[in-house]
């Protein structure tokens, strides 16, 4: 839920290309999700305000309550939240979890938010990258557009395809299981 | 297992079928601000995504927007028909999609008891 949050944050912000890595290392305990994005960015003043629950501006960018309570959900995990930001060049957030900390909140359905990421946004540039031990499954909308061609993305039959090749990637991930809880 | 090669099958299958050219879609637009989110809109867009492919609707597209400030309306979907005017649903839940598809996507029927607004563009 907070990664889609992120992402529309990043949208909002006017991006055009938009990296999202998650990795997953249960050997150092380790869970970490990074998002990158090239839209208009923060001054220095505006990111010391983000994390502020009751400083909300909606001037420019819409974060108000979505980074506060990811920093209260990471440092209860004994993780931290990130950001960094350069104006007119776009942002990069770091959250960070201890993987096996009782607290930290399950990655939760990942392949749905990473499908409508693609599917619903097709003149963004989003690339997946997900990690867990050393399998990677990766997933870009740009290369999925070179080979489509004019056929849009939210045909039928591509639908189809996205959706299992997501869900196929991903479960490949974690050895067979739907997902981590499996 | 599919590979990243099965797109290009996929594409000129498509094309091969795809005889009729419209120039313009049917848009249904997302709110996915966090009030959205909150209230489920990935489950609303999932949706409707799975009903797209199951009933093999060409020519519809789904879109995702911020939040326009009616938060307490949320999830809501507008949908866009070519010509029509912008029909906004409140409180759309995923059991609400297969109806406003069948409804007014394919058959143009509004469902008034979710309307909150329209619009002319």
């Amino acid at each position: 839920m907070h990664i889609l949050d992120l992402l529309q944050n990043s949208i909002e912000a006017g991006a055009t290309r938009i990296v999202l890595r998650i990795e997953e290392n249960p050997a150092q305990d380790r869970f970490a999700i990074f998002i990158e994005d090239n839209g208009c960015g923060m001054d220095a003043d505006m990111l010391k305000k983000v994390l502020d629950p009751f400083v909300t501006t909606k001037k420019t960018r819409h974060v108000g309550l979505g980074l506060s309570l990811i920093q209260m959900s990471t440092s209860r995990c004994d993780g931290y939240l990130q950001i960094d930001s350069t104006p007119l060049v776009g942002t990069a957030v770091k959250v960070v979890y201890r993987y096996h900390h009782l607290d930290r909140p399950p990655l939760g359905q990942i392949s749905s938010t990473v499908r409508l990421m693609i599917i619903a946004n097709p003149e963004l540039d989003f690339h997946y990258i997900h990690r867990v031990n050393d399998r990677i499954f990766s997933i870009a909308t740009r290369e999925l557009i070179t080979r489509l061609g004019d056929i849009s993305l939210c045909h039928p039959e591509v639908i189809g395809w996205i959706t299992e090749w997501i869900t196929d990637g991903i479960t490949r991930l974690y050895g067979g299981a739907c997902n981590e809880n499996d | 297992m599919k590979t990243i090669e099965d797109l290009k099958k996929l594409r000129e299958k498509v094309q091969a079928q795809t005889d009729l050219r419209h120039a313009t879609g049917t848009q249904i637009i997302v709110g996915m601000g966090t009030c959205g989110i909150a209230a489920g809109a990935r489950e609303v867009m999932s949706a409707l995504l799975d009903e797209i492919a199951k009933r093999k609707l060409q020519n519809v597209f789904v879109r995702q927007t911020g939040c326009i400030g009616l938060c307490e309306k949320e999830v809501l979907v507008d949908v866009v028909r070519p010509g029509e005017p912008r029909i906004s649903y409140g409180n759309v839940t995923p059991k609400d999609v297969p109806v406003m598809i069948a409804e007014h996507v394919v058959n143009g029927r509004i469902i008034e008891a979710l309307v909150v607004g329209k619009f002319t563009e």
